[in-house]
C-alpha cells in the first residue's frame, strides 16, 4: 500500500464525538498515522505479519494503520467504552480484523512474548501527571521487539534517559521530529488551533 | 475477543498468585474466515501457552486441538487447526473467569473489560 493511500483512508475514519479532556483525547491525524505506521513497516519491518498492540488506542487510528499494513493481529487497548465503540466501527467500516480489549494499560499485565510491536500516542501528562511515562513503561514491559510513541519534543532528553535507565530500553532513538496540529477541541483552548513539536520514538527493548 | 488474546491476559488483581490463565464462560461465539497465514502460525507456536489455548478453544465449542503440539510443525491439517482456534474463533459476549479469585471479567460485543474496582488495585 502506498503512504498517500493509507492517508487517505485513515481520513476517513470516524474521530471522538466527545472527547474527555481528563483522558487527553485527541485524534491522531491521518498524515502522522500514516507517517508512523509505513516507517515502522518500511524503514524497520516491524508491522507486516507481526504482533501490533496499540496502548491508549482511541478511536483505533494506529490499529488501523497497522491492519492496513498487514499485521497478521492487531490489538487495541483503551479505557473508555466509548472510544472502543468507534474503534470498533471504523474497523468494520475498512473491512479489517482489530481485537479490541478495555483496559488501564498502565495496570494491565499482559503474560508471554506474544506482541512484537508496540505502537501509541499516548496522553503526554498534561492533565495526569507522568502518564506518558506509564505508558511508556508499560509498553516497554509488554513488547518483544519494538515500541513507537510519540511525545513532546520538550521532554525529549526525560524520555531518553528514563527509557535507558528505567525502562529496559537497549536502544532509544527519534526517528523523526512532527508538528502535531491540535485544532480546538476543548473550551479552555484560547487558539483556534495550535502546533506542537512531538518526536517519533523507537524504543528496542533488551530481551527478557 | 480472539484466543490469540487472550492468550496473554492475565487477572491483576492484588494479592492473586494464580493469574493465567483465565477460565472462559461462553454465551456466544462467532466464527470469522482469517487468511491462513502458515509461516505466522510456526512463528506463533513456540510462543502460544498451548494449554490455555487448547482450554479455551473448548469452552469455545472447538474441541479438534490435540492435547500437545505435534513436534513436526509443518503438518498442515495441524495447522489449520491452530489457525482456526487462534484466529477466527472470536467471543462475542460471555466471561473471563479468574480462577483463583473467581472474579468475572464480562466480555461485551467482542471486547473484554479487564478495569479494576477501586479495592482491587
Amino acid at each position: 500500500m502506498k503512504l498517500k493511500q493509507l492517508e487517505g483512508l485513515l481520513g476517513d475514519l470516524q474521530q471522538f464525538s466527545h472527547p474527555k479532556v481528563e483522558l487527553e483525547q485527541y485524534p491522531t491525524g491521518p498524515h502522522i498515522a500514516s507517517r508512523m505506521l509505513f516507517t515502522a513497516e518500511n524503514s524497520y519491518g516491524d508491522i507486516t505479519d507481526k504482533v501490533v498492540a496499540d496502548f491508549g488506542c482511541g478511536c483505533g487510528t494506529l490499529s488501523a494503520a497497522a491492519a492496513l499494513l498487514d499485521a497478521s493481529c492487531v490489538i487495541g487497548f483503551d479505557i473508555d467504552p466509548q472510544s472502543l465503540e468507534t474503534a470498533t466501527l471504523n474497523a468494520e467500516e475498512l473491512e479489517v480484523e482489530i481485537d479490541f480489549v478495555q483496559c488501564d494499560v498502565t495496570k494491565l499485565e499482559l503474560k508471554g512474548q506474544v506482541v512484537d510491536t508496540v505502537v501509541m500516542n499516548p496522553p503526554f501528562g498534561t492533565r495526569k501527571k507522568g502518564a506518558d511515562m506509564e505508558f511508556l513503561s508499560a509498553a516497554m514491559k509488554v513488547a518483544s521487539q519494538a515500541v513507537y510513541s510519540l511525545h513532546k519534543t520538550s521532554t525529549r532528553e526525560h524520555i531518553k534517559r528514563a527509557a535507558l535507565r528505567d525502562f529496559n530500553a537497549k536502544s532509544a532513538e527519534v526517528i523523526c521530529e512532527l508538528r502535531y496540529d491540535l485544532p480546538k477541541l476543548y473550551k479552555f483552548h484560547k487558539r483556534k488551533e495550535v502546533d506542537i513539536a512531538v518526536d517519533l520514538w523507537r524504543f528496542e527493548p533488551r530481551q527478557n | 475477543m480472539r484466543l490469540i488474546v487472550h492468550n496473554m491476559l492475565t487477572c491483576n488483581i492484588k494479592g492473586v498468585i494464580n493469574k493465567f490463565p483465565l477460565r472462559i464462560e461462553a454465551e456466544k461465539v462467532i466464527k470469522k474466515e482469517v487468511d491462513f497465514n502458515p509461516d505466522f502460525l510456526r512463528h506463533m507456536l513456540a510462543k502460544i501457552e498451548w494449554k490455555a489455548l487448547v482450554d479455551g478453544a473448548r469452552s469455545m465449542g472447538y474441541t479438534e486441538l490435540p492435547d500437545h503440539a505435534p513436534a513436526l510443525e509443518s503438518d498442515e491439517p495441524f495447522l489449520r487447526k491452530f489457525h482456526h482456534a487462534l484466529l477466527e474463533l472470536n467471543l462475542e459476549e460471555g466471561s473471563l473467569v479468574c480462577q483463583e479469585s473467581g472474579r468475572k471479567f464480562p466480555v461485551e460485543k467482542r471486547v473484554p473489560n479487564m478495569l479494576l474496582h477501586e479495592d482491587e488495585v
